[in-house]
């Protein structure tokens, strides 16, 4: 691919991944929200996040099916705790990391 | 010092994405180039995966879009923080959302001890260890083993941790359940990634209700 190809490629996603992140700044900020809108847009950064989460933990990915107990899944409770404990960020990504490298010599 | 674990978690994603890159026959500066215009890691994941499978730019860039569609709901979300701010200055700071400063900024945001200056920098800092990682990671090539030193848990740890420190009462613990089980049933029922939005909205609206009607009930 030439470097106009990839200029194309590049410029395309990229507008199409910068317009609905700044549509929303851009006429929300300047109005008032309903109180209801507030209420359910804080609820959205959980659900994104477990949404994001769900077929990691619990699916193969490849094969796209139910897989309970997979250590992606069973790192995360102690890694859980460590950031219940801690709260730290990036302490929980190291322990995280460290953890799930051990994992793949145990199983 | 808030953007700091964006850093470390973005370090070993560009890493292995400016890799898996060059695996692919992509050059360093379309690596970089890519970095700056599209920055949203999950998109260029897929898109080194479909140039390797000989997609067309359009099917790459419509899926894209549906990838990122996601952050509409996030700049909308990170929208009620930023109120009466000058327009030219939220132009600039939709380039920087992504899931990682999205979800740091609106812990900080919620705690209040948060303000436009400081959400800017982590959006920017962000940005530059993304757009320098992957760029290393495309001149490293194919020196890096994937998957090394647990390097692929690294996003999964840190969407956990974020996770937790979501969840201040009840109402935000039945919505991530809710959205993990409809997550899990959505992915395994319809192809495609749909399941992001899909679970996240229904689980948020769903939090809702409970929410109205547990304030009913007092």
């Amino acid at each position: 691919m030439s470097f106009f190809d990839y200029l194309f490629l590049f410029g395309g996603m990229g507008l199409v991944t910068y317009l609905p992140r700044w549509l929303p700044l851009f006429y929300l900020a300047h109005r008032n929200l309903p109180q209801w809108l507030i209420d359910w847009l804080r609820l959205i950064p959980v659900a994104i996040l477990c949404a994001l989460l769900a077929p990691i933990l619990f699916t193969d990915q490849s094969l796209r099916t139910l897989e309970p107990g997979k250590a992606e899944f069973l790192v995360g409770i102690p890694t859980l705790l460590f950031a219940l404990k801690t709260k730290s960020l990036g302490g929980t990504v190291l322990v995280g990391m460290g953890l799930f490298w051990l994992s793949g010599y145990i199983v | 010092m808030a953007s700091w674990p964006i850093c470390f978690g973005y370090i070993p994603i560009g890493l292995a994405l400016g890799v898996l890159a060059r695996q692919e026959d992509i050059p360093v500066w379309a690596v970089t180039m890519m970095s700056i215009l599209v920055f949203a890691g999950s998109a260029q994941f897929i898109c080194v995966a479909m140039l390797a499978a000989g997609a067309s730019p359009w099917s790459i860039i419509l899926t894209t879009f549906i990838v990122n569609l996601r952050h509409f709901l996030m700049s909308s979300a990170v929208a009620v923080h930023l109120n009466g701010l000058r327009r030219r200055l939220l132009s600039l700071f939709a380039y920087g959302i992504t899931d990682e400063s999205f979800a740091v900024n609106m812990t900080h945001f919620k705690k209040g001890n948060w303000d436009f200056q400081r959400a800017i920098t982590v959006n920017q800092l962000s940005n530059m260890a993304w757009v320098i990682s992957t760029t290393c990671g495309a001149l490293l090539g194919q020196f890096i083993p994937t998957g090394a030193f647990g390097t692929d848990y690294a996003l999964t740890a840190m969407f956990l941790a974020l996770l937790l420190f979501q969840l201040h009462d009840t109402i935000y613990v039945f919505t991530g359940i809710m959205a993990l089980v409809i997550g899990v049933g959505w992915y395994l029922l319809i192809p495609g990634d749909s399941y992001i939005l899909g679970a996240s909205i229904s689980a948020a609206t769903l939090g809702f209700f409970f929410k109205r009607f547990r304030e009913k009930q007092r």
